[in-house]
């Protein structure tokens, strides 16, 4: 069930993705431009996915077990600290230079192009490397 | 459809792609974390993490992926991707895991996390396209 479950969620999640747009770099970035040609349809796809996560969240709170009965893994860490502020903003300068986040740069895989082979590549050894700076317990 | 109605239904759907994770999986939909985690081999319990991960490409690889305008070329690609892999870990989250899923759990860190990267993200593109003088 795990396995399928989680087929159909990444389904939804990736079809949002696409119809919203996220997975054109040029319509993410013309909604950074807030001083430019501002389009701001994707307040509207962010403020969406809120909406609808929002109450499963609060019900999984709540509950404290899935549908299933099997354990809610929520982050239970609240410090604001330098690693969530200083990795925040460095994504947030890749973001804004190539207007790609980790879930668009995984879709455009699929249209086997050398831009998205080389982010998401590049996307996959900043990932490795983040675990120098910061050493987490497994 | 018409644009504005387009970008609201991407978002219900990337809601209810949340939802069902969380509900039946009891996960985060955090792509960051969970990509990471598949990249370092794990999987997840009935590799729950990888299904997420071919679920997501599926629709793009049979629907096809529509335009994709790039805003550089392979060098500012591999210099944005290092910062988007190296922050996203460094910071916990991207915009699914802070974004959706953390500000949909009314969490500070995540509230913060999202500040950051969209004001950061804002300046970057203010200062590409407009300079720093206009």
């Amino acid at each position: 069930m795990n396995f399928l479950t989680a087929l159909i969620a990444g389904v939804l999640f990736g079809a949002g993705l696409l119809l919203s747009g996220m997975t054109n770099p040029a319509t993410v970035l013309s909604f950074l431009d807030i001083t430019g040609a501002w389009n701001p349809a994707l307040a509207l796809t962010m403020g969406g996915a809120i909406a609808v996560a929002a109450p499963a969240f609060a019900l999984m709170r709540r509950r404290g077990q899935t549908l299933t009965g099997e354990r809610v893994d929520l982050p239970d860490r609240t410090r604001i600290d330098a690693p969530l502020l200083v990795g925040s903003a460095l994504f947030g300068l890749g973001w804004g230079l190539a207007g790609i986040c980790p879930g668009p740069g995984l879709i455009q895989l699929t249209g086997l192009g050398l831009h998205a082979v080389v982010f998401v590549a590049a996307m996959a050894v900043g990932m490795l490397l983040s675990g120098f700076a910061k050493p987490r317990p497994r | 459809m018409n644009p504005l109605l387009q970008s609201l239904v991407g978002g219900l759907l990337i809601g209810a792609g949340s939802a069902v994770l969380l509900l039946a999986n009891g996960r985060v939909a955090g792509i960051s974390g969970i990509a990471e985690n598949v990249l370092k081999g794990a999987v997840g319990e009935q590799g729950w993490r990888a299904a997420f991960l071919i679920g997501l490409i599926l629709p793009a690889a049979v629907l096809g992926l529509g335009p994709v305008q790039q805003a550089g070329g392979p060098v500012l690609l591999a210099v944005a991707g290092l910062l988007v892999g190296f922050g996203t870990r460094l910071g916990s989250g991207c915009t699914s895991g802070h974004g959706v899923c953390g500000l949909a759990n009314l969490s500070r860190r995540s509230l913060v996390a999202t500040l950051t990267f969209m004001a950061v993200a804002m300046l970057t593109v203010y200062v590409v396209r407009h300079g720093w003088s206009s």
